[in-house]
């Protein structure tokens, strides 16, 4: 037997085998097809958490999604551990282990407890009040402590091992939920041959179906039709049918986000299943048809273990097979909570008595209920529940007051009525409107193409829920482009009905009370709170969330924000609707990051852009960096060596004889055109019209606004064709810098932009013996210096493939830059490495290729500028070209600002120590001893040590500084301030003899 | 995710192709160099911002690669039309009031 609370004959798992689990370490039995919560509740099992704030003992109070108490974490191994598990939710499998949260020592004995005898301390906005101040506790005290004695359930500390999977869709009528109405208005769509989906978060359809077991469709039990119309729609080809699947949030133009959960409920998922999968949903028309959730009664205790929802108790018996309880009472303010007394009675379960609210109620279900023997009260209150880990009685008064009287009883079942989940209808930014009859929102001007049908519309009974939603689904399909409809409407042969109820707290529980009546379960917050706060003088119901958080906790108030609101109503004595529904907000319900995440994670976060020379580099064992998504050799070391002096060998090397640089990261683009010298006249501050073909310049490229937006070598091929380089990590923006003016300001322009970084490798051979080792390999190509002199560009052939040839230098040096297909990028760089091991030449990286720019002081834009530094502070006035009309930034430069005195400028430092490197980053004073804060006049940009200059070199921006050559400033750090004298940025070759030499 | 028509592909298509660029039908002077400061000002750093109707630049970025032109709803974040870039600003939108 699969527990003692289990009923024989009862429930729909009648064959069902046996699954073994745990709760707290120990064994239980529950059936395949239970949830969690069922399984424990047939082992008699309801105390399964503490509360949040007041670590009260907390049991099962809903079947479905909308749980507030019964959080579990759900351990499958040491890295498998997910928290905050709705335990009616988890289906059962053979060896799940289940732990209970929020609880220390046990949850029996939990010593946070404490906090519930000292609750008057925890009142609404305690958090706001007690810890403003000192505003440094924050930080070190404060959200620590707090932090460690909230937390609901704790996150796993390994990498999650699972993998999630992610798909696109997109449908004519997505249908969201699966119940009566969702299952009808998916038949009349489908039938019409447009593409459905249809989803349900249950493991099964039928929604309330499977706890109503008086319904009866098409001459069957109304949850065995919904069984056989979605395997119908299952089985055809324009219907895809998801269940376990949360529809949790609405967006823009009818685009759905889902949650499908794939293997949670499997003993053995095995690597090959997702654990869950994203659906992104596209739909022409959407079907909303999420139901309701019932309300519970607010009464003083009403939090003990084995206090449930009626509809709760309902569903397990009807589908589970499971008694909540022997001795149950019944507290309520509708009908709904009747057919749970009398499904419970005709089960043989005692129920001991149904206390109703309500004075002289009417009705089949009443009759019934007195027919069988069950004693009725009317006009009565539940005003306290007895009992601590288990609920052991409930005391009855006449609402008015009067004699009290306990009965003892194992389980209350409540019922305040029926919320309809305008969830998603409110996230598609639909306004709901307030019903003052039946007292309920529901759906009133739709935003978008959506449509809201049964209990989530406020239609009550299942005729009239199946006549909408059918009618509902075959117009979503006409409007969608469906032609035909040749289906049946279902036949609802004998339907339940209920509708109102009560808002608010019940009597006993009323303002001139202090009795702990819980709103919200999971964020602990009582009806007296939500009076407080508006008698501190919270006004709207935004801030009585926020001052009280009822409603904001994992459920987001699924049970309580209708309560809440009434509370704060009345206290206002204001009507409802003018108090205001707070606003709901995607998650439904919590959604893993994994699955949003997807394969997004590792390798797959990013992608990853390697060159074609990177086999190459290693294999010499090459250390990479990452520059944007490129990964770039950053130093090659050799036996022994650490980085330091790797990168020292490497610059020695090329100044001493020659270095093989990859390249070809750098961004290439090609402008062409009759008018590519006007375009980038336009573009550059240089002047590029009369620069030969064949030869080379460097370009700088400013922003409107005057500030250095990047820079490179352009190469002018041909009259009408340019080879533009740019910054390894600006190539995407200035390609669409570029394109922006061309196609918006410069149409009238007849030029073609093409990004051709990745078509070129290039291969930096920079020294003085690069011509030596390039030139055998070329063809066609005279090498002299006075056929090929520093910046100059040839085309011809190397290794027998095409290349661009650039002479250009980045060190100084004799330089060379080897353009070929880039599919050829790592055969040249082979033949020009064998032809370097002739002259001793040396592989550098890009951390030697910062050194040696460095000692020539060539900036490197985002480096020594950030976005503020315009041509003349970095020294580059040269580039710009006077006498020009018009360029990108040419009024920006001008402006008051920008050429005022006193700029920060680029310039060099050095330490009076020339051992000392300095940190870049570091800030720089003119007078040390001031006191602090001092006076920041700069910053350094650059720095390195230079083993070819035998010393410390920097580069710096600071104030005025070409002014201050020679001048002593100072760099305070926390060892002790560094003195440095202000220099060019030259510090290698002053007069640039060696790009010649 | 919103849906946008390129008015140059002739087809709605998933946001994620697209990329916003700012603020439409702000003129580039064809005499820059010889912009006051304050009209400088209002070119380059005054944005209308509006609660409601703006008129903004996109591009089809995974798509044409075409800048184009919207109008589009700040309260709804709806998206009224769209169309080619050089296009004047329309004078009647569909759909919407005044
Ligand atoms: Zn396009």
């Amino acid at each position: 037997m699969s527990g003692a609370f289990r009923i024989p004959g009862a429930g729909r798992f009648k064959q069902a085998k046996t699954a073994r689990f745990s709760f707290d370490g120990q064994s239980y039995a529950g059936i395949e097809g239970d949830t969690l919560a069922s399984a424990l509740l047939a082992n008699g099992v309801h105390l399964v958490g503490r509360s949040f704030k007041y670590h009260r003992p907390r049991g099962i109070l809903s079947a479905g999604a909308e749980e507030p108490n019964a959080l579990v974490e759900i351990k499958r191994d040491a890295a498998r551990k997910t928290p905050n598990v709705r335990a009616t939710v988890q289906e059962l499998y053979d060896g799940l282990d289940a732990q209970s949260q929020n609880r220390w020592p046990s949850l029996s004995f939990d010593v946070g407890a404490v906090n519930d005898i000292a609750s008057p301390l925890f009142s609404a906005g305690f958090y706001y009040k007690t810890f403003m101040w000192p505003k440094a506790a924050w930080k070190s005290l404060y959200e620590p402590k707090i932090r460690a004695a909230a937390g609901l359930g704790v996150s796993p500390d390994q990498p999650d091992p699972d993998h999630y999977s992610s798909r696109y869709a997109h449908c004519d009528v997505l249908v969201l939920g699966g119940g009566a109405a969702g299952v009808a208005a998916a038949l009349a769509a489908a039938e019409t041959g447009v593409r459905v989906i249809l989803a349900d978060e249950q493991a099964e359809f039928g929604g309330s179906l499977r706890f109503e077991t008086g319904a009866k469709i098409d001459g069957q039990d109304g949850f065995a039709w919904a069984q056989g119309a979605v395997a119908k729609l299952a089985a055809m080809d324009n219907v895809r049918v998801l269940s376990r699947t949360t529809a949790f949030g609405y967006y823009a133009q009818n685009f759905v986000g889902l949650v499908e959960r794939v293997s949670d409920h499997l003993k053995t998922p095995g690597h090959d299943l997702a654990r869950e999968r994203l659906w992104q949903v596209r739909a022409k028309r959407v079907v909303l048809a999420s139901g309701a959730i019932e309300r519970h009664m607010v009464f003083a205790d009403n939090d003990r273990p084995g206090i449930m929802l009626a509809g709760a108790a309902r569903t397990y018996l009807n589908h589970y097979g499971v008694a909540v309880g022997r001795n149950v009472g019944v507290y309520t303010a509708n009908d709904s909570a009747y057919a749970a007394a009398i499904d419970l009675k005709k089960a043989g379960v005692n129920v001991a008595a149904i206390v109703d609210l309500r004075d002289n109620p009417t009705g089949p279900v009443i009759d019934e209920a007195r027919a069988l023997g069950i004693e009725v009260n009317f006009g009565r209150a539940v005003i306290r529940a007895g009992g601590k880990l288990r609920v052991s009685s409930m005391s009855v008064q006449p609402k008015n007051g009067g004699g009290e009287r306990t009965i003892p009883v194992d389980a209350i079942l409540m019922s305040a009525g029926w919320t309809p989940s305008v969830h998603l209808f409110s996230q598609s930014r639909g306004k709901v409107a307030f019903n003052d009859e039946t007292k309920r929102f529901v759906p009133g001007t739709y935003a978008q193409d959506c449509v809201s049908v049964g209990a989530c519309n406020g239609t009550d009974g299942l005729s009239a829920t199946v006549d909408e939603a059918y009618a509902a689904g075959a117009k979503a399909a006409k409007d969608a482009g469906a032609k035909t409809a040749k289906g049946t409407k279902p036949k609802v042969d004998a339907s339940e009905s209920w509708s109102r109820g009560m808002l608010g707290a019940a009597p006993g529980a009323g303002p001139d009370t202090t009795v702990k009546a819980f709103v919200d379960f999971q964020n602990d917050v009582t009806a007296k709170d939500i009076r407080q706060a508006v008698h501190e003088g919270m006004r709207s119901i935004e801030h009585v969330k926020r001052f009280t958080t009822n409603g904001m906790a994992t459920d987001q108030g699924k049970t309580s924000n209708m309560h809440g609101l009434a509370i704060a109503a009345e206290t206002l004595g204001k009507p409802i609707p003018e108090v205001g529904l707070t606003t709901f907000r995607a998650p439904y319900t919590p959604v893993t990051f994994g699955a949003i995440v997807s394969h997004a994670r590792g390798p797959l976060f990013d992608p990853t852009r390697k060159t074609a020379i990177h086999p190459w580099a290693e294999a010499q064992g090459a250390v990479f960096e990452d520059v944007g998504q490129w990964k770039r050799a950053w130093y090659f070391p050799r036996a022994g060596e650490d980085m330091h002096a790797a990168v020292d060998r490497e610059c020695v090397a090329v100044r001493k004889t020659a270095g093989l640089f990859d390249a070809s990261t750098l961004g290439k683009i090609e402008v062409v055109g009759p008018d590519a010298a006007k375009f980038m006249e336009l573009l550059y501050t240089n002047p590029w019209e009369k620069l030969e073909p064949g030869r080379c310049r460097y370009g700088i490229m400013l922003r409107e606004d005057g500030f250095i937006y990047d820079d490179g070598v352009v190469g002018r091929l041909a009259p009408d064709r340019f080879h533009v380089t740019t910054t390894t990590g600006g190539a995407p923006r200035v390609m669409n810098h570029m394109e922006d003016y061309l196609q918006t300001e410069f149409p009238h322009l007849n030029v073609w932009l093409t990004s051709i970084t990745e078509q070129w490798a290039v291969i930096a051979v920079q020294g003085p013996n690069a011509r030596k080792i390039i030139e055998p390999l070329v063809e066609g190509i005279d090498m002299s210096d006075e056929a090929l002199p520093h910046m100059s560009v040839r085309e011809g052939k190397i290794c027998g493939v095409p290349t661009r040839l650039f002479r250009m230098s980045f060190t100084g040096e004799r330089g060379f830059e080897v353009n070929v297909p880039a599919d050829y990028g790592q055969a040249v760089w082979e033949a020009l490495w064998a032809e370097g091991q002739k002259h001793g030449a040396a592989a550098y990286g890009t951390e030697a290729m910062h050194v040696l720019r460095a000692e020539k002081g060539y900036i490197i834009v985002g480096q020594d500028t950030d976005g503020t530094v315009t041509p003349n502070d970095a020294g580059l006035d040269w580039a710009v070209g006077k006498k020009k009309a018009d360029f990108v930034g040419i009024r920006g430069m001008a402006r008051p600002d920008l050429v005022a005195k006193g700029r920060k400028q680029l310039v060099g430092l050095k330490t009076k120590d020339p051992k000392v490197v300095l940190e870049e980053g570091a800030q720089i004073v003119e007078d040390p001893k001031q006191a602090i804060p001092m006076k920041m006049i700069g910053h350094v940009t650059s720095s390195y040590w230079s083993e070819n200059c035998g010393r410390s070199i920097a580069l710096a921006l600071v104030a005025g500084g070409r002014d201050r050559m020679g001048d002593t400033l100072y760099v305070p750090m926390p060892n002790g301030v560094i003195e440095v004298e202000v220099t060019g940025m030259v510090f290698f070759d002053e007069t640039g003899g060696r790009l010649n030499g | 995710m919103l849906l946008i028509r390129c008015p140059y592909c002739q087809e709605e298509r998933p946001e994620l192709e697209f990329r916003n660029a700012g603020e439409a039908h702000i003129a580039r002077s064809a005499n820059m160099a010889g912009e006051t400061d304050d009209d400088f000002e209002k070119f380059f750093f005054i944005r209308s911002n509006p609660k409601g109707i703006i008129y903004e630049r996109w591009r089809h970025m995974h798509g044409c690669a075409r800048f184009f032109n919207a109008v589009r709803d700040t309260v709804t974040d709806k998206f009224v039309m769209t169309y080619k870039a050089g296009e004047p600003k329309p004078s009647k939108l569909p759909g919407v009031a005044k």
